[in-house]
């Protein structure tokens, strides 16, 4: 019925590898794709820009660029909040720096930046593993946070030590400050999602992806087949610590406009975008959208539901949300260990066979 | 991007709730949850009850019912960004978010959507320039003026000269307890002080190894800029330490029933600052009982009454209205609009004879707005507690911040901001 493989046929290697190598998902896809580049934009207004799309997609950045790291390299990370700092206090320096340059090309820089952070705090990664790089990881994000705090450098002398996002075109078009408009926001963060999911994807299942996974699965199985484990868990901290720079760049630039660094990017980020990878589903490019999805949509439909539409008191409602976002959590995780990507996989296979199963 | 994504988006449709548009809207972004709720509920409370106040003995202002839609930010800056822009449709006229954080974001946002943004004694100290804030007011009083005014009440107790004396500022790191850093080191040159600055990271619970600093250092005086649970755990390890509770100051924020209460008889004899009156003795309060609370519509437990935080959002509530009804009486028609709110804040003059009628006598210092002042007169009185008695009482007279150390500040703050922004300075 849907997902017909029947008549389908391949007759190259690169047609049998691509993405979405049945044709229903494939068009599919493209159709999300059009809604997402064609429809969304032009019904767009501020309230779905800054309180549905605009975050989701932004999550859904730092989410694909944790998922490389601990989804697909194996190694477990608690500084993500630290790195998106690290993303967004490079983007503000570079901003206020060289207003004449195009905020884009900032974003980019700032995720290099973070690359370049986020390779230091690898190196240990080298000698440690599991739980005891976990702490080492977390102690990049509290080193970070103290040292975003501690030195004025970083957010120009202000007497709040807050910084806020100047205003910034690209062609023309204000897409950092208070004028933006929220197709503008929202477009700008799309772009910036579409090439990070593209290059994610094709980065994992190519040479470098494979290099991560078997260092995943088994370190020293992978060492003697010849995977250098210094540049495999190396250029996967890079990758993921890019990803994860832009994500904190365009959450203060685009997003907030303006930051106080143990608020935005908090001990509580680095836990949040680690469940979205892990409710989402370990290794998946899709599961990164869709933990995203649930952590960040899931809250607003929440208090939308209970407050906008019940009229329950604000306090109830809030308290509410947690428990149900918590108990989701816990059913889901024990439906299915592997997230969303999975029971979307079980999905697919099932309805390859439907209607008739065997 | 696939069904699940689009089966939540689509389902997130629920709308809010939207007044009727002829009604005058302003939002309580509120905090009941989180770590700052205990701090967030008496405030938000008072708020809403002072509207429901006026709603139901008056039946609004000029005739206007007023609504008051209820949104729960928890302190948190990205769910304040959701709070805004869910409200901001409805006609919002004066936003008043009761959190630093949330101000800076909202400043830009306020100035492209052009709504009121009122943060009585916290947010953008520099906003008091209203040359350069259009549409930001913080009067009666700011951080730098709370600075200011301790300062100047322990120069009261020493004789004029604070000379070679050791003033600690424990300060809540973020934006809020780094703000009167600035205007303290000032005030350290011209005074002859030294200060030592004494972080405690959010929300606050561990402060050990401050104190045990401050145990140390043995500072003369201590002044604290904490918010929610900080505050109890400060004046708890104070009273630990056995520092002398008279020469600790807490902001007007460090300075309510549930920063002390916890430490019972030890916290006895600590100062806070305030830019009103506190207690339930005020005339108004006959009025909201009988309106009110014996009418079973307020949305606070009768033990709140007369609380320091109770009466701040009472005040906050009762500016936001005294500017709406100046809004009217400007335009001419009871349903303004927000920029004609916005003239109401710029153009209000309350005097002690309006506060007494409306109830609240001696509770506030009188404010004259202009164009250029939207910071008011920068007073403040000290508060003592009583923990015997569970109640705070004046220590002071209203003392008045020095601007000449304040004023140039906010107008070098202000001016970076306005290069920063591109805003051409008002007024002129």
């Amino acid at each position: 019925m849907f997902y017909r493989e029947a008549g389908d046929f391949k007759t190259s290697y690169r047609e049998d590898n691509q993405t979405f190598p049945i044709k229903f998902d494939r068009l599919r896809f493209y159709a999300v794709l059009a809604v997402a580049y064609g429809v969304i934009p032009l019904l767009i207004n501020d309230y779905w820009a800054n309180a549905v799309f605009v975050p989701f997609l932004i999550y859904a950045i730092a989410a694909i660029g944790l998922n490389i790291l601990v989804g697909y390299a194996g190694q477990v990370s608690l500084g993500t909040g630290g790195f998106m700092a690290v993303g967004a206090y490079a983007v503000y320096k570079l901003m206020t720096a060289f207003p004449e340059v195009s905020v884009f090309i900032h974003v980019l820089i700032a995720g290099g930046i973070t690359a370049a952070v986020g390779v230091l705090f690898g190196l240990p990664s080298l000698r440690i593993k599991g739980f005891y790089l976990a702490v080492a990881t977390l102690a990049a994000q509290f080193f970070l946070v103290w040292l975003f705090n501690k030195v004025p450098w970083f957010y120009n002398y202000s007497a709040s030590g807050q910084i806020n996002a100047p205003d910034r075109t690209i062609f023309g078009v204000f897409v950092t400050g208070a004028q933006t408009s929220a197709m503008a926001k929202y477009m700008f963060c799309l772009v910036m999602l579409t090439i990070v999911a593209v290059v994610a994807r094709n980065l994992t299942r190519g040479t470098v992806g494979r290099k991560w996974m078997a260092i995943r699965d088994m370190d020293i199985a992978a060492e003697i087949i010849g995977v250098n484990p210094l540049s495999a868990k190396i250029t996967a901290f890079a990758v993921s610590s890019f990803f994860i720079g832009i994500a904190g760049a365009l959450f203060f630039a685009v997003y907030l406009g303006a930051a106080e660094v143990g608020e935005a990017f908090g001990i509580q980020k680095s836990f949040l975008i680690l469940f979205m990878v892990i409710i989402g589903g370990l290794g998946s490019i899709f599961g990164s959208f869709a933990g995203a999805a649930f952590l960040v949509l899931l809250p607003v439909l929440l208090k939308n539901l209970l407050v906008g539409t019940l009229g329950w008191p604000t306090d109830l409602a809030a308290h509410i949300e947690l428990m149900i976002v918590g108990a989701l959590i816990v059913i889901f995780l024990i439906a299915e260990p592997h997230g969303l990507a999975q029971l979307w996989r079980v999905a697919k296979e099932k309805l390859r066979l439907w209607p008739f199963p065997h | 991007m696939k069904t699940t994504f689009a089966a939540l988006a689509a389902a997130a449709i629920a709308a809010t709730s939207t007044p009727a548009f002829a009604d005058l809207v302003v939002p309580n972004l509120s905090y009941r949850t989180g770590p700052y709720a205990a701090n967030g509920i008496p405030y938000a409370d008072g708020f809403n009850d002072y509207f429901t106040l006026l709603n139901e003995r008056d039946g609004g202002i000029g005739g206007e019912k007023i609504v008051v839609p209820e949104c729960e930010t928890a302190y948190n800056t990205e769910k304040g960004v959701e709070c805004y822009e869910s409200t901001k449709g409805q006609g919002a006229l004066a936003y008043n978010p009761l959190s630093t954080g949330i101000t800076y974001q909202l400043i830009p946002k306020v100035t492209a959507d052009k709504h009121v943004l009122y943060t009585p004694g916290y947010g953008r100290t520099s906003a008091a320039n209203g040359k350069v804030f259009e549409w930001v007011f913080n009067y009666p009083a700011n951080y730098w003026d709370g600075a200011s005014v301790a300062i100047k009440y322990l120069l009261d107790q020493n004789g004029g000269d604070l000379n070679g004396k050791k003033v600690a500022l424990v300060f809540h790191n973020s934006a809020y307890g780094k703000e009167p850093i600035r205007t303290l080191e000032e005030l350290s040159k011209k005074h002859g002080f030294t200060l030592s600055t004494i972080p405690v990271d959010s929300p606050g619970q561990e402060q050990k190894s401050q104190w045990l600093q401050i145990r140390r250092d043995k500072p003369d005086y201590v002044i604290m800029y904490g918010w929610g649970v900080m505050n109890q755990v400060a004046i708890q390890e104070a009273v630990n330490i056995k520092f002398p509770m008279e020469n600790f100051i807490g902001i007007w924020w460090s300075g309510s029933e549930n920063d002390v209460g916890p430490a019972g008889a030890g916290a006895n004899g600590y100062k806070s600052i305030s830019f009103h009156g506190v207690g339930a003795e005020y005339p108004v309060y006959q009025d909201l009982k009988k309106y009110v609370f014996d009418a079973g519509k307020s949305t606070g437990a009768a033990d709140e009454l007369g609380s320091v935080l109770y009466s701040r959002g009472m005040y906050a509530a009762m500016i936001i209205s005294e500017a709406i009804r100046e809004a009217q009486a400007r335009a001419g028609h009871a349903a303004v609009t927000p920029e004609e709110v916005r003239e109401g804040f710029e153009n209000l003059n309350l005097t002690e004879a309006r506060l007494t009628e409306l109830g609240l006598p001696n509770f506030a210092q009188p404010i004259a707005a202009s164009c250029a002042d939207h910071g008011g007169p920068g007073s403040a009185m000290i508060l003592q507690w009583d923990a015997g008695a569970k109640t705070w009482g004046a220590v002071s007279d209203w003392i008045t911040a020095d601007a000449d150390v304040v004023d140039p500040l906010i107008a070098e703050d202000s001016a970076a901001f306005a290069k920063e922004s591109g805003i051409t300075e008002r007024c002129n």
